[in-house]
């Protein structure tokens, strides 16, 4: 079998029967009578501690040298460990704690491994082992045994001969898990409809623009010129109970401008209050915050993925993967002169879904 | 010559209990009598494998998920996966006072109250990283070497849904201390959800309990990341690994190895101890950079708030090419038919990157399909004896390669003072055209090496020295290679491409034209090893050779 002296035929000829068959169906290597001839192993080089002694007391010394070392390391990885304790409110303890610790564990387990490998390479036996391969198929006759038992048990059970009880069975073992998947419902709450809720935010009319996170409300007049606010409906900053999930959906972007810089959409004129227009902040593409702002282009970029949005045209995108201008909220100012919203959005914020349209 | 089945001395001893008394042997003797593990010393204790560095980047793969399944032990114990708020109280005094859920704060507590907890979370998350990359390179060695022909087919899949999953845990352990961008990792996930035909919106209702973010999703991850997900990877290793021994390893093309043979060092003891040494210095190197170099730290991030965000932040290096590929999107990819609303700019990419990983990981039937190839192959090839495969993993490379850095697209415009724009156009093009220059190339490359290879088997080495013949004429005195060099050079097979066969109705089918069309373009210009012929001729024209020696 281990006929290494024929190079040629030792690539075609292949040992096993499945690999003849091959051959004969459609196998494309080219059988080269002519192919030069595997030389068989070079001889063996003996290394420098084989042939001295010295050498080999010498390796013999690094290695447990290196495993004492290691027990050096793991005492000073526990001494580190009370040596160095945390303070609180000292972040420095804390990097010294896990800079001594870490060295000390850090040596233990280098010089085991060094050593380690330093004994396999240098002192125990260089001599290189062959093992023989077999085809990874079973030998003919196991194969032979395999099917007839498969066979067996089909005469004796009947499994191809009544039909009605395999298919019945095979229906079972279907139907079986379908419950299982039924359970998962359970993963979102019954009595809630995404859609619905995908529709709605805390926006309505009304609802004064709070500062994110303070709560303060905002007064127009305080809204300079260029200026930029991030901003929350009023109430949200003190709910206890889906205040993130709320947030999720209704945090804004105030921002003034010079109106004569705003080109704003005829049925949208109204949605503004001398120059201050609010958008969602919550990106169209996949939802980050689009929180960035260019004041000398009024660009707005999401970090995310780099959607840019031109908040003197209605916010529609100019550059990147997000398809829809950020929705806008229609904003007013109420009798003390703080902003408020119009209504909720007029259409659903943040990423696009099958049912949005 | 000789047939050769053990190399040198190095006979089998026979392993089993000694039988010379003492504790040793009473307690083999007790355990065997147990267990009959001496079958198994016997059949494992000998076996013979071979060593190359590139073997141990498998290696390093399962040792770092050693090193993770150990620190992430540790992590369990302080860890808690809730996200109901609580004031944060610990002793890191910017954060004192700020709602955060249970699980940042109990992340932070790991990292500043806990003696060596930040060290057991960046040995960890070091680990995670350093487990990605081992199990891609890999991948890639295994690949460049065809080492997933025939027998190994179903291991390299074994091995690339490894790959995915090892993402999963990565992704999934990255979202558990619910920090900023953690949070925002999920944020987008819950968008790429939603825009998924038909089920998306209800999938992330599911996913998150509710809306996003809800107050679940950190312990559904949870579940998954420290149970279902590890017990899948642990069920799959031991699979894979038990391949590894039923196949038997294979070898590098070298004098003396055949298709027949596994020529190396026996488990008992070299391979024990280099292997057994190699898992400690792994554990070192990430424990060195774990005790220098910070990772993840939260506490600059803060805890998630669906509105505050940093420009510049990354995700773990592995989850890139995904990132990437969204930015790569060009505006405007998203339509209303029907009433409902298709985001071709997430449905593509799921589609691309899918349709990419799908190609991956059935890539061995696909080639074995072209070249109609059925033999099994325990010699692995020198990338450059299989020119059209490894150009065109060198253009899979490249097309995973622009997507990665695309992820990093506005870190290269504000570094190199580039536009947005520009950066993003440049990659588009690298995504689409890369891939095909990258073939291009790599296919020349590896001919000419091909070809170069030749030359020195039939001519020798250059060896740069100029000599001046009696007849007065300079020659460059060549150095021959020796048989054991050349056989290197010369081993492998040379194919021809499939011939078109008429089936029983002697008709030729569509199918088997492309097959026979993908095969021809599998070994076009392919170049046939030097044979005995060729050897003989070429010394034969050289009587007066010149040789250094
Ligand atoms: C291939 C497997 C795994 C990968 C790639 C992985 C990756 C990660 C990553 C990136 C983190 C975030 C760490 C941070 O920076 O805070 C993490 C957290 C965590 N992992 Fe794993 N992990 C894996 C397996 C495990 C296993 C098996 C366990 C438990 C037995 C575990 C337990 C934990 C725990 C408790 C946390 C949260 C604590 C923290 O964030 O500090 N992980 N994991
Ligand atoms: S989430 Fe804003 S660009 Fe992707």
């Amino acid at each position: 079998m281990a006929k290494d002296d024929n190079g040629a035929e030792d690539v075609t000829a292949a040992d096993s029967p499945g690999a003849q068959l091959a051959t004969s169906a459609a196998s494309t290597a080219v059988v080269t009578r002519d192919a030069l001839v595997n030389p068989g192993f070079p001889p063996h080089r003996p290394r420098i501690t084989d042939l001295d002694s010295k050498e080999e007391r010498k390796a013999e010394r690094t290695v447990y040298t290196l495993f004492y070392v290691s027990i050096v390391g793991s005492v000073f990885a526990i001494a580190a460990y009370m040596a160095f304790p945390i303070v609180a409110e000292d972040p420095g303890s804390v990097r010294l704690n896990n800079l001594f610790i870490g060295l000390g564990l850090t040596l233990a387990l280098m010089a085991i491994g060094i050593g380690a490998v330093h004994w396999g390479k240098a002192l125990m036996s260089d001599h290189e082992g062959v093992d023989e391969r077999h085809p990874v198929r079973g030998t003919e006759p196991v194969r032979a045994r395999a099917v007839e038992i498969f066979q067996q048990a089909n005469e004796e059970s009947g499994f191809g001969r009544r039909t009605l009880i395999r298919n019945s069975l095979i229906g079972a073992l279907v139907v079986f898990p379908l419950p299982a998947v039924v359970l998962f419902r359970g993963l979102g709450p019954m009595d809630q409809d995404p859609v619905a809720l995908l529709h709605e935010t805390l926006w309505k009319k009304g609802v004064r623009l709070t500062m994110d996170p303070s709560g303060t409300p905002i007064r127009a007049a305080d809204v300079t010129l260029g200026s930029s606010f991030h901003v929350i409906p009023e109430g949200l900053s003190e709910m206890g109970h889906g205040r993130l999930e709320e947030k999720a959906k209704a945090a804004v972007l105030l921002i003034r401008m010079d109106p004569s810089d705003l080109v704003e959409q005829e049925d949208r004129k109204s949605w503004s209050y001398d120059g201050i227009v609010a958008y969602s902040k919550i990106c169209t593409h996949v939802g980050c915050p689009v929180a960035l702002y260019e004041q000398q282009t009024h660009h707005l970029l999401c970090p995310c993925h780099q959607s840019q949005f031109d908040v003197e045209n209605h916010c529609k995108v100019i550059f990147g993967p997000a398809k829809r201008a950020l929705p806008q909220l229609p904003i007013a100012v109420d009798a003390e002169g703080y902003l408020i919203a119009q209504s909720d959005f007029t259409e659903p914020v943040g990423p696009s879904f099958w049912e949005r349209a | 010559m000789t047939t050769i089945t053990t190399r040198e001395s190095a006979d089998d001893q026979a392993v089993g209990a000694k039988k010379s008394g003492g504790f040793t042997a009473s307690a083999a003797n007790y355990i065997d009598e147990r267990t009959s593990i001496s079958g198994a010393v016997k059949e494992l204790g000998r076996k013979i494998f071979p060593d190359h560095w590139s073997f141990l980047l498998g290696e390093v793969a399962l040792y770092s998920f050693v090193i993770i399944l150990l620190s992430g032990s540790f992590l369990t114990f302080f860890y808690q996966a809730s996200m109901a708020e609580v004031v944060y109280d610990g002793s890191y005094a910017p954060l004192k006072g700020i709602p955060m859920s249970v699980a940042m704060s109990s992340t932070m507590d790991i990292s500043f109250d806990i003696r060596g907890g930040l060290l057991m979370r960046q040995v960890h998350h070091w680990a995670a990283l350093l487990f990605v990359a081992a199990i891609g390179l890999h991948m890639l060695r295994i690949y460049f070497t065809g080492a997933f022909r025939k027998p190994r087919e179903l291991n390299w899949v074994i091995g690339f849904i490894l790959f995915i999953l090892a993402m999963a845990e990565g992704f999934t352990g990255y979202s558990l201390p619910d920090d900023l961008l953690s949070g925002n990792g999920l944020r987008i996930i819950d968008g790429l959800i939603k825009g998924i035909p038909v089920v998306g919106t209800w999938v992330s209702f599911l996913l998150f309990g509710g809306e996003f973010p809800g107050t679940d999703i950190v312990g559904r991850l949870y579940s998954l990341h420290i149970l279902l997900l590890p017990a899948i990877i642990v069920a799959l290793i031991a699979m894979h690994l038990l391949f590894v021994v039923v196949h038997k390893h294979t070898q590098y093309p070298a004098a003396g190895h055949t298709n027949q043979n596994v020529v190396g060092y026996p488990v008992l003891p070299v391979y024990a101890a280099k292997a057994g040494g190699f898992f400690f210095i792994v554990f070192g190197v990430v424990m060195l950079i774990a005790s220098l170099f910070t990772i993840n730290p939260i506490w600059n991030y803060g805890p998630y708030d669906p509105s505050p965000v940093s420009a510049g932040t990354q995700p773990d290096w592995y989850i890139g090419f995904a990132d990437g590929a969204m930015r790569l999107i060009p505006s405007g990819w998203e339509f209303v038919w029907l009433n409902h609303t298709y985001s071709l700019n997430i449905m593509v990419v799921l589609i691309v990157v899918g349709l990419f990983i799908v190609t991956v990981m059935v890539y061995p039937f696909i080639e074995a399909w072209i070249t109609g190839d059925k033999r099994e192959h325990h010699v692995l090839d020198r990338p450059r004896n299989a020119p059209t495969r490894t150009a065109i993993g060198a253009a899979g490379v490249t097309f995973y390669a622009s997507l990665w850095s695309a992820a990093s697209s506005d870190i290269m415009a504000t570094h190199f003072h580039l536009t947005m724009e520009g950066v993003i156009h440049t990659l588009q093009v690298t995504t689409l055209l890369g891939p095909f220059l990258a073939f291009f190339i790599t296919k020349r490359v590896c001919l000419a090496l091909q070809k170069k290879d030749r030359e020195i088997v039939l001519h020798g080495y250059e060896s740069g020295r100029i000599v001046r013949l009696p007849g007065g004429e300079f020659v460059e005195v060549h150095q021959p290679v020796d048989e054991y060099e050349r056989w290197k050079l010369v081993s492998y097979s040379d194919f021809k491409p499939l011939m078109l066969r008429p089936n029983a109705q002697g008709k030729i089918g569509p199918v088997e034209k492309v097959r026979a069309g993908l095969s021809r373009w599998f070994f076009e210009d392919r170049i046939t090893p030097v044979t005995q012929t060729e050897l003989s001729r070429a010394h034969g024209d050289h009587p007066a050779e010149i040789t250094d020696k």
